[in-house]
């Protein structure tokens, strides 16, 4: 994924969190956003780039988002969905 | 008229909670006081002769048909204008009263041409049969005098003729206009025998008339007819269905001959529209016919291949195949799906559940994220349900409206009549919108103040209003401390109350004068009753899901949400909107807006889907746009959406579907997004299968099959087949079936049923234990999320800014006679109102531009740029320029930005910085875009190849 884009959209989300006068709320803010609506490659990608120090112009409050809740943001089962091909699948439906 | 006849009680119901028992030719009856005498007569059995009465107008009282005796009244009064009372004795036949009616009719006859049996109204003519109910034998005065019979026929309406030969200057046509459409087209001219109803000045094409067809409707006569009953004949039978466009919904009786459909006539049992309709609905259902339209599925390798037609099993099997290739390639998650607003709940349903079950992963997302997702996160945040809070009937209670970013009359043209019925009883009227739209000022409207704010500076401004509220103690602190978290109000008020989101302070940003934002302020907090309705001008910003926050803060503020008359409304563009995010098209929520991160949740779902579910969020349409460029998402089935031509920055989609390996469309016709498709799978319309819509309130309706699918499948079962092929069995009868899966896995939908839908006509969600017959209002004594939660919004600006070289803003919009990207409705007769999208400029900037109306103009982004003609209106404001999105070849979302509002990525359509100067010849895009129209249609098989 473009990382700039990622970064642009994090900062967004971060903008909205930024109002809450409580920082550990600002931070909770924006971890849970990532997990709730971010597939997971695109946190994977976001958090890579944070490693690699690529992601340019991210804000501080990201930054420490990320920090603060690592593991949440960090997709569950590494890279399952893209690696594995196998479809988990019962023989019939409903 | 109906032709499949409907009871008519010749004037409209009375609510009151007082009765009146009187008599009418001996039979003793009881009904609400005001009731008129003619309707009365009905309740007690008796059909009193009517030409001028018909029970969705008013009484006027004109054709003197209806005329009764009462006992110690002297005379013969009209039973349609006389008011009922205790103890009346009605006598609705006599000797007398024969011979009054049968002059009446004769007079009428004598000015009537008798060509009864060639009229296209023969056999439902209300002329004709009162003839017969008041036993005219005779005319006694000649053909010869003065008369109106070579009056011209008036045929410039494309779906209706006005023929004044037939004309009895009943009215009806006129009130019809007046009172249910509110435009104020037609009025009667000239006075007794001279007078005649007349369109403007000219024709109806030419005069204020939008084609909404109440006239047609109310007709009595053959006067104004259909054009397609004139050419086909009265239908034999009828079916009740709902209208496949927007998202009011409205119920259709679909007037048939045996498969044919002769016209669509509006339900006057219907519980969003009462009978009435818009041009959309109405008038333009040709396309479902349209010869574009394809029989047989059809792929190809490669999107520079010709198609090929082929067999269902053979275009099942090629989809499923290349599917699963993909995914043993590039995993897992390399594919996913996109529900269409427009198919029914049943199908959407399906395709999510082939998404999450079939193909294993949450990719799956709907048109609604480029429209209404922000109204899904703010509003489930704030009360805690991703829906509007009212049925439609509840603004005729509402004494302050406030309309944000939407423009009724063109897009939700039903509802706006409602909302101008209730505006004319002396509502207030509150516009924001950087536009003046038709409802600023119109026939007999006219709004107390309309805010054109800046685009994009919608927070700024409700946070003002919420200044002026809090601070000027308009706050409904009893209502919040009951029904709010009281800690996050605290917050919330002491935010909005910073001098930095006062109007005068925010004046500079949205260029609104803060005297006009007081006022404003000042109409909703103290108005009884406060009702706000949005649309797309809210939710298509960067800080989409923030304002619908900010609104959702202001409307617990005032205390306006949990009753008649109030509420926060969001207008839903297309028909099922609503029931395509219900049905868990979102790639973070199954059916009932539940997180897919919910393991008993999910694990409702895999008991009855028999398979296990990916916890993680999907891609959302714009990310599945991104990951295709870089490679990890590959393939996407389509059903009925054209994110082609509807998404923003179209460069930047197409080269996304370029690179994709299999890309499956399911669409009636070959749209924008099929160009870049490798299987086609050819869907059916609204008219083809059985289902339903949930509406912009809510409101489960039925979709009734009236004629078998064209091509052979349903859409619905186009996906159980494409499921099958995938190696994963769904099986279904009937969508009913469908339906019952759902209730059975959606807590407001465990009421729900085709049985209960049949038997109430439409039922509205929630509809449960707790309220079998549906929910019209929500959060009646409580909120859904429990306490009403207020939530801080910062005002952010857009990254999107004017600068030197792009000055100006660029807002995009709906408008009456198109629907969204124009698919259906360019296909029928509404071109004639609509062929082109235009630029609208304020005279100020073409001036400086040297630009006239009907130039070309090049509109230039950061992002893309087109070309358009212009017209010039002083609708816009100076610096602020508007476009529709109807056609493919303007090529609107070339010049729109991939900014999207922060929490759902709903693209920022309403915001986009614009150069504009003349142009000599269409844009390079616009240039290569007729290029590969004309490749893309070589590469189609003629009809009837195979
Ligand atoms: S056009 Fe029809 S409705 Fe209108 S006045 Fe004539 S007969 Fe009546
Ligand atoms: S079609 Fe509608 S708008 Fe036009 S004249 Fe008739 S009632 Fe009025
Ligand atoms: S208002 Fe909407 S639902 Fe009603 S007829 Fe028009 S397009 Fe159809
Ligand atoms: S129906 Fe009563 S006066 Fe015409």
């Amino acid at each position: 994924m473009n990382v700039p884009k990622l970064v642009k959209m994090a900062n967004q989300i971060a903008a909205f969190f930024e109002g809450e006068p409580e920082p550990a709320a600002v931070l909770e803010g924006i971890a849970s956003h990532l997990c709730r609506f971010w597939d997971p490659r695109m946190r994977r990608e976001l958090l890579a780039a944070v490693d690699a120090g690529t992601a340019d112009g991210l804000r501080p409050s990201v930054h420490d988002s990320l920090r603060a809740h690592r593991v949440r943001v960090a997709p569950r089962n590494g890279d399952k969905q893209l690696t594995e091909p196998d479809i988990p699948m019962a023989a019939t439906g409903h | 008229m109906y032709s499949v006849k409907e009871p008519d009680s010749g004037t409209p119901l009375r609510v009151h909670p007082d009765s009146v028992r009187l008599e009418i030719d001996g039979v003793s009856v009881e009904v609400p006081k005001g009731t008129s005498v003619m309707r009365a007569a009905v309740e007690a059995g008796v059909r009193v002769p009517k030409l001028c009465a018909t029970d969705s107008l008013e009484a006027f009282g004109s054709c003197r048909l209806c005329v009764v005796q009462i006992d110690g009244r002297r005379g013969f009064p009209a039973s349609c204008t006389t008011l009922v009372e205790p103890g009346m004795k009605v006598h609705t036949q006599s000797p007398a009263i024969a011979k009054l009616r049968r002059n009446t009719m004769e007079l009428y006859i004598s000015d009537h041409p008798l060509d009864c049996l060639t009229c296209p109204a023969n056999g439902n003519c209300e002329l004709q049969e009162m003839a017969g109910v008041v036993g005219l034998r005779e005319v006694r005065y000649g053909y010869e005098g003065d008369n109106h019979l070579k009056a011209e026929k008036d045929e410039s309406n494309p779906y209706f003729t006005f023929d004044p030969t037939k004309c009895i200057v009943c009215s009806r046509c006129v009130r019809a206009c007046e009172e249910v459409q509110g435009t104020f087209a037609l009025t009667v001219e000239g006075r007794g025998f001279g007078s005649k109803i007349a369109a403007g000045a000219g024709n109806f094409l030419s005069s204020e008339c939008v084609s909404c067809g109440a006239c047609v409707q109310a007709c009595p006569t053959a006067t104004l007819m259909e054009k397609s009953v004139i050419d086909a004949g009265q239908p034999d039978h009828s079916v009740v269905t709902t209208c496949a466009y927007c998202g009011v919904g409205c119920s259709f009786r679909a007037e048939m001959q045996g498969n044919e459909v002769v016209r669509m006539v509006p339900n006057k049992d219907g519980h969003a529209n009462h009978g009435h309709s818009c041009v959309k609905g109405r008038f333009a259902w040709g396309y479902a016919s349209h010869p574009d339209r394809l029989k047989l599925p059809m792929i190809r390798a490669k999107i520079t291949d010709p198609w090929r037609s082929v067999s269902w099993e053979e275009a099942f099997a090629y989809a499923a195949g290349e599917i699963k290739r993909i995914q043993a390639t590039y995993g897992r998650g390399s594919v996913g799906g996109i529900t269409s607003s427009r198919c029914t709940n049943e199908e959407t349903f399906l395709v999510q559940k082939l998404v999450r079950a079939a193909f294993g992963n949450n990719n799956v997302d709907t048109c609604a994220r480029v429209c209404h997702s922000p109204t899904g996160y703010g509003l489930k945040t704030t009360l805690g349900e991703s829906a509007g809070t009212q049925q439609f009937d509840s603004v005729m209670k509402a004494d302050c409206i406030v309309v944000i970013g939407a423009n009724p009359p063109e897009a939700h043209p039903v509802f706006a009549s409602q909302m101008k019925r209730r505006l004319r009883q002396g509502a207030r009227l509150i516009i924001i919108d950087p536009r003046a739209t038709a409802l600023v000022r119109s026939a007999h409207v006219e709004a107390d103040y309309h805010l054109p704010l800046r685009p994009g500076t919608n927070v700024a401004l409700i946070n003002a209003i919420a200044h002026v509220v809090v601070t000027e103690g308009l706050a409904r602190e009893d209502y919040i401390h009951q029904r709010c978290d009281v800690a996050e109000y605290e917050k919330w008020k002491a935010f909005v109350s910073l001098d930095r989101n006062s109007p005068e302070a925010t004046e500079a940003v949205t260029g609104v004068p803060a005297a006009d934002v007081r006022g404003a302020a000042r109409l909703y907090g103290s108005a009884g009753n406060g009702a706000i309705y949005y649309g797309l001008g809210v939710t298509e910003h960067s800080q989409g899901s923030t304002m619908v926050m900010g609104i959702a803060n202001l409307a617990m503020a005032t205390g306006n949400i949990g009753r008649d008359g109030v509420g926060v409304n969001p207008l839903r563009g297309q028909n099922n909107v609503q029931g395509a995010c219900d049905m868990g098209s979102f790639p973070h929520e199954l059916p009932g807006y539940r997180h897919v991160s919910d393991g008993a949740v999910r694990g409702l779902f895999e008991g009855v889907w028999g398979v296990t579910l990916d916890p993680e969020p999907g891609l959302r349409i714009p990310n599945m746009f991104d990951a295709a460029h870089d490679g990890s998402f590959r393939a996407l089935y389509v059903q009925g959406e054209d994110i082609v031509q509807s998404d923003p920055d179209t460069q930047h989609v197409t080269a996304a579907m370029e690179a994709m390996e299999c890309v499956i469309v399911q669409d009636l016709f070959l749209n924008e997004t099929a160009k870049y498709a490798h299987v086609f799978f050819p869907g059916s319309s609204f008219l083809e299968k059985d289902g339903t819509f949930t509406n912009a309130e809510r409101r489960i309706s039925r979709v009734r099959k009236v004629m078998p699918p064209l091509t052979g499948l349903a859409d619905w079962e186009i996906t159980v087949r494409f499921a099958q092929a995938l190696g994963y069995s769904m099986h279904y009868d009937h969508p009913s079936q469908i339906m019952a899966e759902i209730a059975s896995l959606t807590p407001t939908f465990t009421g729900v049923s085709y049985d209960k839908i049949d038997q109430l006509g439409s039922v509205q969600w929630p509809c449960n234990d707790a309220a079998p017959n549906g929910t019209p209002v929500m959060h009646i004594d409580r909120f859904i999320r429990g306490k009403g939660r207020f939530v801080v919004t910062e005002y952010v600006p857009t990254e999107e800014r004017t600068s030197r070289r792009f000055p100006l803003l660029l807002t995009t919009g709906r408008i009456l006679s198109q629907y969204n990207v124009g698919a259906q409705t360019r296909r029928t007769a509404n071109v004639t109102w609509h062929d082109e999208d235009v630029l609208e400029l304020h005279p100020h900037d073409a001036e400086q531009r040297g630009i006239q109306a009907g130039d070309r103009v090049r509109v230039e982004s950061r992002q893309g740029d087109t070309t358009l003609h212009v017209e010039i209106t002083e609708r816009m404001q100076p610096g602020v320029v508007y476009t529709t999105f109807h056609h493919p070849e303007s090529g609107a979302n070339v010049v729109t930005t991939e900014n999207s509002d922060w929490a759902t990525n709903c693209p920022e359509y309403k915001v986009t910085a614009v150069q504009v100067s003349l142009a000599e010849a269409p844009s390079t895009w616009q240039r290569r875009f007729g290029e590969i129209e004309a490749v893309q249609a070589a590469l189609v098989p003629a009809p009837g190849a195979k």
